[in-house]
């Protein structure tokens, strides 16, 4: 309609849904329960429509596919949208992991509802217009106006340390993109363009990509978070709310690894080898410095957290392995993160709606009274210690052979992480669901109800579905994969000639 | 034939004629009807603007020169006076309601802000020193009479009285410099003054130069000369701080790039160390400084001097992409200057305004929709997209980096990151602090400035080519 495609209907669905809520009036129970079914009903829309896309996607070329250009900024500075096999997935992981978010603010979000789901459905739409954008210009543009609703959630239904933890999470992200903004700028008077699919065959001169490199990386890796740039992320997360959490962690942390395999690697490939070694230096010191951190925290959303950097790094050190398995592995950790983590922070929410407490001292023995809970709980942790049989498994095994590939000792160090790993979460476990009942408080808590098991079980099945069948997520990489390394191997033997010519 | 004797073309002055003439009638109309309650002035004032606005509009693009050279129009003039005028009314329907229960609404407010919007086109259009002056002139004293306008309160007639002394001095700084000027270059003309001073000019005209730029800078309230803006915006009544936030600094920045561009182009590499200097200084100021102010007039003040050094980026590229940013940057900052002021007119219980940032306390759950409309006045002054502030910013920077700028570049996103800090602490009083008691509800001409402001903000994003490619045809008309 009107020239206007898919992609476009799912920017504009989300927002849609927002402005009906927006027309809600008062505050009575009637419309906040109308708030929520809109919200509901929106976001499962949204999911059916990202569906129709993923049905009309050609997993076989690593072309841009669904693509729509309008008039935009100017000539060249088009509202451009587009997927190719890295962004789809990630367009469905968003789609799909927002219905459990509206799910889990069912009950916990007591004041302000409609504002809420109104700030989440906005959120949706930067979320999914970052992945499906096709020009720099709108990439940034959705990149920076998610920090907008996410501000506003952390800072209006979080934690005590809500405002500290929202004003961090905002300047630390925007001092980092402002950064990425100068260095688009830069690219668009060199291409004269800053339209994705141009730039990505257009070579930079090998200084130039030296500090655009850098100044991507500026933002990428706050965004990821890569230590030592990580430190917004804890606090962000124990004072988001349970559905902030899932969307920080599910979705929001992956816009880093997709600007790293979007920008970085293809557009600057001489830097990215360059600097190769120092991405590998900061993820294997993500992964055991973060994991040692995550052992000794008390707050069961903060060592969580810290897990999540942990994996994070596993992300970056596989994408800059340059390696078949380095890249698919990089992206199918990001999957399976995504629905991993959320699915944990859900498991946290669970109890935290019950008990007001993330305090690991706060529980113990909730096997006793929580034992549908307890499996679900149990099966998450060792989906987080990469157990072989769920998805984390084949992400992490993928990552680990990427970077074996090409830097062995970094495999040996990232390795230590996966045993650290196990070691935080299974100490988790046995201190929060193992021993003895024995709190007064925890005597009379109930197991999961029937709106919370429906939010949980897609979530397992999807991540023990992958952990056995990863093919079909693996596919849709492969033939981008593909075309990426071809490029980069292209353009860095092209320069190595002319050295060699050179001399 | 001699010179002296042709009649000059009247056609381009038409809009400047409109308004003189018009600001006459209305203080013989004012002093016949005498004192008298209603709007009928501000009615006039306003559809004086309005038809001046069309007459602008009705101006031809091209570049001509009029009244012996010493008048000038293209479609940056046009593009400018447009703005302008825009600005003007804003500041008349933002006053109607205040000056009333505030019991100054006096006739002569309308036609002082008609009068100094004469001498605001004056300036856009000046195409020599003298025509610069007195426009200049004409613009800075019916600005301190209405700083003072509510001459009861000590805090006004101080803001008068410091505008007046502090403006005096920057005047005499621009004509000791445009004196200068006028000695080394033997012309008062600017297109003259360009062919002369080309490339390697003595110190005297540097120093003109100087002056010049320090007597500018003044106007638009840059660093080092930014002293008078705090104390003036803080003093003087609200409306009238709205207006000049708004309309001086657009015939500021339009007076700051005709001179630069227009009178000094040989002597770029000269003034644009000066230029990227104050923009510097500007931004870390505006930036550092307004994060320990409560009164929000007064960090508006702030705000407004670290914005005007944003749009100096773009005059200090010296081309025309970036004067298109500073148009650009300009006729955004109008929207979310004259909306933020619309919220702060709106905070009134009884008789009694509310000027600090406190007051707003809790106004997400006391009065959602203005609340709305403040967040995102302060999300896009901080330069978050998709909100019009962002392609503000995207317009200057771009053009410093297009320059090779990116020192300036740098600093400049890094304040902003800085400045962002303040308009979030806004955001946060509103939505995360408890809620105050409620406001009485907001007068329809402030309602209706805010709603237009809001919704150019909140919806630029979506169609911002027509005034990016309206800001592009302005800014080649100088070049």
């Amino acid at each position: 309609m009107f020239g206007f495609g898919i992609l476009s209907g799912l920017l504009i669905l989300p927002l849609v849904g927002a402005a009906f809520i927006l027309t809600l009036r008062g505050d009575s129970e009637a419309a906040r329960s109308n708030a929520r079914w809109a919200a509901l009903a929106t976001t499962i829309a949204t999911f059916l429509l990202s569906l129709v896309a993923w049905a009309r996607f050609d997993t076989a070329t690593s072309a841009f596919q669904l693509v729509e250009s309008h008039v935009w900024l100017t000539e060249t500075i088009r509202f451009k949208l587009g997927v190719d096999g890295f962004s789809m997935p990630l367009i469905l992981l968003t789609t799909f992991l927002m219905p459990f978010c509206i799910l889990a603010s069912w009950e916990s979000i007591g004041h302000r509802v409609k504002e809420y789901f109104v700030a989440f459905l906005v959120l949706e739409t930067t979320m999914i217009g970052v992945f499906c954008a096709l020009d720099l210009v709108l990439f940034y543009l959705f990149f920076e106006a998610g920090l907008i609703p996410m501000f506003l959630i952390i800072g209006i239904w979080g934690g005590k340390r809500r405002i500290y933890a929202s004003f961090k999470f905002f300047l630390y992200t925007l001092l980092g993109s402002v950064l990425m903004l100068l260095a688009i700028m830069a690219m668009y008077w060199q291409a004269g363009t800053t339209d994705i699919p141009t730039l990505l065959a257009f070579n930079f001169a090998s200084n130039l990509q030296t500090w655009l490199w850098l100044a991507f990386f500026a933002s990428f890796a706050v965004k990821m978070p890569m230590w030592p740039v990580h430190t917004w992320l804890p606090d962000a997360h124990v004072e988001a709310p349970t559905a902030g959490s899932v969307i920080l962690a599910g979705v929001l942390l992956k816009m880093g690894g997709y600007g790293f395999i979007r920008v970085s690697l293809p557009m600057f490939p001489e830097a990215s080898e360059y600097f190769a070694p120092l991405v590998f230096a900061l993820s294997v010191i993500a992964i055991v410095y973060t994991s040692l951190v995550a052992l000794m925290q008390e707050d069961i959303k903060k060592l969580i957290a810290y897990s999540s950097v942990a994996h994070m790094g596993f992300v970056t050190m596989g994408l800059f392995s340059m390696n078949e398995q380095g890249i698919q592995g990089a992206m199918f950790t990001m999957i399976s993160h995504g629905l991993i983590s959320g699915a944990l922070f859900l498991c946290v929410g669970v109890i935290y709606d019950r008990m007001h407490t993330r305090e690991i001292k706060a529980y113990g023995g909730l096997v006793n009274r929580m034992p549908m809970y307890a499996v679900v709980f149990l099966i998450l942790t060792m989906a987080n210690v990469a157990l072989p049989g769920t998805s984390g498994f084949v992400g992490e095994f993928l990552t680990l052979m990427g970077a074996f590939r090409s830097n062995t000792w970094v495999a040996f160090f990232a390795t230590t992480g996966v045993i650290l790993s196990a070691a935080y979460a299974l100490w988790l476990y046995r201190r929060v669901v193992y021993g003895e009942l024995d709190k007064p408080a925890l005597q009379t808590i109930t197991d999961l109800n029937r709106r919370e098991i429906i939010t949980f079980a897609p979530l397992i099945l999807l991540i023990i579905y992958y952990g056995v069948q990863p093919g079909p997520i693996l596919d849709v990489f492969a033939a981008p994969t593909e075309t990426l390394l071809n490029n980069v191997q292209a353009a860095l033997a092209t320069v190595k000639t002319a050295a060699v010519a050179a001399h | 034939m001699n010179p002296a004797l042709t009649i000059p073309a009247f056609g381009p002055v038409l809009p400047e004629i409109i308004l003189a003439a018009g600001a006459l009638i209305m203080v013989l109309f004012g002093a016949i009807r005498g004192e008298r309650p209603g709007y009928a002035m501000n009615i006039i004032a306003l559809a004086l603007l309005a038809v001046t606005f069309v007459a602008v509009l009705m101006l031809p693009s091209e570049r001509i020169e009029t009244m012996g050279g010493s008048f000038v129009i293209d479609g940056f003039a046009k593009f400018m006076k447009a703005l302008t005028l825009i600005a003007s009314a804003g500041g008349v329907i933002l006053s109607l309601d205040y000056m009333r229960r505030e019991g100054i609404s006096r006739f002569e407010y309308p036609i002082l802000i008609v009068l100094s919007t004469i001498g605001m086109m004056m300036v856009i259009s000046a195409n020599d020193l003298i025509a610069l002056y007195i426009g200049l002139e004409l613009l800075s004293l019916s600005s301190y009479v209405i700083a003072a306008f509510d001459r009861d309160n000590v805090r006004s007639t101080e803001a008068g009285l410091k505008y007046f002394v502090l403006g005096s001095l920057s005047s005499g700084m621009l004509l000791y410099g445009s004196s200068l000027v006028y000695g080394f270059s033997g012309s008062i003309s600017f297109p003259v003054i360009a062919t002369i001073l080309q490339g390697d000019v003595g110190i005297g005209a540097i120093v003109g130069l100087v002056f010049v730029a320090a007597g500018i800078a003044f106007k638009i309230s840059a660093v080092p000369f930014h002293m008078w803006t705090p104390d003036v915006y803080e003093g003087s009544p609200t409306p009238v701080t709205a207006f000049f936030a708004a309309a001086p600094k657009m015939a500021g920045m339009a007076m700051a790039t005709r001179v630069f561009i227009d009178a000094f182009p040989g002597i770029l590499i000269q003034w644009q160390q000066i230029i990227v200097f104050i923009s510097i200084a500007s931004m870390a100021l505006g930036s550092f400084a307004a994060i320990g102010q409560r009164n929000i007039k007064r960090l508006m003040a702030y705000s407004s001097i670290g914005n005007v050094g944003y749009a100096l980026i773009g005059l200090a590229t010296g081309t025309a992409a970036g004067v298109q940013g500073v148009i650009v940057y300009m006729a955004i900052y109008l929207a979310m200057t004259l909306g933020t002021f619309a919220v702060i007119l709106g905070l009134r219980r009884g008789n009694v305004m509310y000027e600090t940032v406190d007051d707003l306390s809790g106004m997400a759950r006391t009065h959602p929709v203005l609340a709305f409309c403040l967040a995102m006045m302060m999300f896009s002054l901080a330069g978050i997209p998709p909100l019009a502030g962002f392609f503000a910013k995207f317009a200057v920077f771009n053009a410093a980096i297009e320059a090779d700028l990116v020192a300036l570049a740098i600093i400049g996103v890094v304040t902003s990151v800085i400045g962002a800090y303040y308009y979030l602490r806004i955001v946060k009083v509103m939505y995360f602090d408890d809620p105050a008691e409620r406001y009485d509800a907001m007068p329809a001409g402030v309602k209706f400035v805010l709603a237009l402001c809001s919704i150019f903000v909140v919806l630029f994003g979506i169609v911002p080519a027509p005034l990016v490619a309206a800001a592009r045809t302005a800014a080649i008309s100088l070049f």
